[in-house]
């Protein structure tokens, strides 16, 4: 079948760019409020580690510290949606998804509002905080609300993208975002769409899924399984939910094998979103990465990465074993 | 403003008129939960009669009053009172709790029948309404946002993470109502988990907050119109009631917290309302 997809534009930036993807929001953020009055944002006593903190110095009146309350803040986000406003919320995603679930259920996915939750230092990458603090169950938490539509962004360049997409596109919105700084992927022309996936790179053995932090490992393992002759394709599923269900059964049907990687649990998380397209579509063998029903310690983001077996080696070692389910 | 004597007739048999319809209602659904709404019909009519800026012609405006129903399952006053206003045809009432039916067994937001906000779960209201007290205020309107809740779900942490943040952020736009009728779903409240003096608890997070009979219309009144009149901090009535009020064999029994009256219990309870002076 010809490939009728065409690839995203990466970076060639050499050194590679690394920046964090809450940078990125942070950024994101400023210019959304330079040009938008209708955008308030609310912060849980974390400004300046979710860099809210640049809006909230630009634009006070917009700007409601919640102290350490995430529940209130996610009623009250609910509350200024219903009065016309765009509201952001931001806090680490253990307290943004973890804690007020049911707020976020009751308050802002049943009445459909405005609300964007923009949660940082998810996921393993957290690093050394250990444990309490690496959120690796928001995704499934997120993706289960109906009417919540759920964001990984892999790089800085896609985290601003879909920042800005999601200020223009009504209702709930979950964006994942990292503490660690990671290469910057995308060129800066790259067009981010809701609910589209993106080619990174072109193969036929296999297709490597991945979302977040893990797309630069992942791409970095298609070069090494390059050199023993196996061609991989890479995609990139930013948009958890609504899942690009188009782009999943392509790669199933071309590469009759998918692997995907996300520093998440197994269970509800990236690998299950595909799996659910899969086994209705076009079933092939397929083998998840992530956290295998465990939780983190302290540790660099790397160090954790490669213990829990997400970074590139691990992830050669694995798409060579699916190959070998590939009948 | 002082209420005049046919104000205050108009508020009592407009309370009667609920009451008659909560119990029609949830005797029709043959579930849900009459002896809230019956307690707290005199405040919420004095609310919804005197107060409250909610009629046909604003209905859509986005600088008229707001209203977050905190204690969701006693929507069936709600409904009634939105169709005594003229928002909800009256006959719709009759399909409150049915499948298909608008009058949800908990309300859910819609614009066209003016109701604000999708409650039901308790404790999560006074932190929606702190929410649209900033955004109200950061528009520029000179509306007031009403938040009813009771004393059960006061128990809520959320409620007491909201009360810090209002008096923080000084909402003298928003009114907080309480229905303590010191009864909850186990039994009666001091039994059950006592949430005792709310008043001074109000007070102590900064509030200015009253104790009223939430029976005593004009104390109601008075104390709606106070709250009205104070701009730096946001105020909380505490409304002391019974639990189904106006029907003796209902009155402070927790078991008519949830429970629909048959068919020969409803004939006796409409009889005594019937029969009530007003």
């Amino acid at each position: 079948m010809p490939s009728t997809q065409t690839l995203a534009p990466l970076a060639c930036d050499s050194p590679v760019k690394i920046v964090a993807t809450r940078d990125a929001y942070g950024s994101a953020l400023l210019e959304l409020g330079a040009k938008r009055d209708d955008i308030v944002v609310l912060d849980a006593d974390l400004s300046g580690s979710t860099k809210t903190k640049a809006f909230s110095q630009a634009y006070p009146a917009r700007f409601f510290n919640q102290g350490v309350a995430e529940a209130n803040m996610m009623g009250t986000a609910a509350g200024m949606a219903s009065m016309g406003y765009t509201v952001f919320a931001s806090s680490f995603a253990m307290f943004a998804a973890g804690k007020p679930w049911e707020q976020i259920r009751q308050s802002i996915c049943v009445p459909e509002l405005n609300v964007k939750i923009c949660a940082t230092h998810a996921g393993l990458t957290v690093g050394e905080d250990g444990k309490s603090h690496q959120m690796l169950e928001d995704i499934t938490l997120m993706r289960v609300i109906p009417q919540m539509r759920v964001i990984v962004p892999a790089d800085a360049v896609e985290a601003a993208a879909a920042v800005r997409a999601v200020a223009e596109t009504d209702g709930p919105f979950y964006v994942r975002l990292s503490r660690a700084s990671t290469p910057v992927i995308f060129a800066e022309d790259y067009k981010f769409e809701l609910g589209k996936g993106a080619i990174l790179r072109e193969g036929t053995d296999l297709c490597i899924a991945a979302c977040g932090v893990c797309v630069a490992p992942a791409l970095q393992a298609a070069e090494e399984l390059a050199k023993s002759g196996v061609e991989a394709r890479v995609i990139n599923l930013a948009t958890i939910d609504p899942i690009d269900r188009d782009l999943i059964l392509d790669s199933a049907e071309r590469c009759g094998a998918i692997l995907t990687v996300e520093e998440h649990q197994i269970r509800g998380g990236l690998g299950d979103a595909v799996a659910q397209v899969v086994v209705h579509g076009k079933p092939v063998p397929m083998q998840m990465l992530g956290m295998d029903n465990a939780f983190g310690q302290s540790g660099t983001a790397d160090e954790l990465l490669a213990h829990y077996g997400l970074d590139a080696p691990a992830i050669v070692a694995r798409s060579q074993e699916l190959m070998q389910r590939k009948a | 403003m002082v209420l005049a004597d046919q104000a205050i007739l108009e508020i009592r048999q407009t309370a009667n008129q609920v009451r008659k319809d909560v119990l029609r209602m949830v005797n029709a659904a043959t579930c849900g939960h009459p002896g809230g709404p019956l307690g707290m019909a005199d405040f919420m009519t004095t609310l919804f009669l005197q107060h409250f800026n909610l009629t046909p012609e604003t209905l859509h405006n986005e600088d008229r009053d707001r209203l977050v129903l905190g204690n969701g399952h006693t929507c069936a006053g709600y409904y009634a009172l939105l169709a005594a206003k003229g928002i909800l045809p009256r006959e719709e009432l009759m399909t409150f709790r049915k499948f298909g039916a608008r009058l949800q067994g908990h309300p859910h937001r819609n614009a066209d029948m003016g109701i604000d906000f999708s409650t039901g779960s308790l404790g999560n209201s006074l932190s929606v309404a702190v929410g649209m007290a900033m955004g109200a205020r950061l528009s520029g309107y000179e509306n007031r946002i009403f938040s009813i809740s009771s004393d059960g779900e006061s128990q809520e942490g959320q409620i007491w993470e909201a009360a810090m943040s209002a008096a923080h952020y000084q909402l003298g736009n928003l009114t907080a109502v309480v229905d303590f009728n010191n009864v909850q779903i186990d039994g009666h409240m001091r039994d059950v988990m006592n949430v005792r003096d709310l008043k001074l608890k109000y007070e102590a997070f900064g509030w200015h907050a009253m104790d009223v009979d939430g029976h005593d219309v004009l104390a109601v009144h008075d104390a709606l119109e106070a709250a009205n009149a104070v701009y730096e901090k946001p105020s909380a009535i505490i409304c002391h009631t019974l639990i189904g009020k106006g029907v003796s064999f209902m009155e402070d029994q927790p078991g008519w917290h949830g429970v629909a009256p048959n068919d020969e219990q409803l004939a006796l309870a409409l009889a005594e309302l019937e029969a009530a002076p007003e």
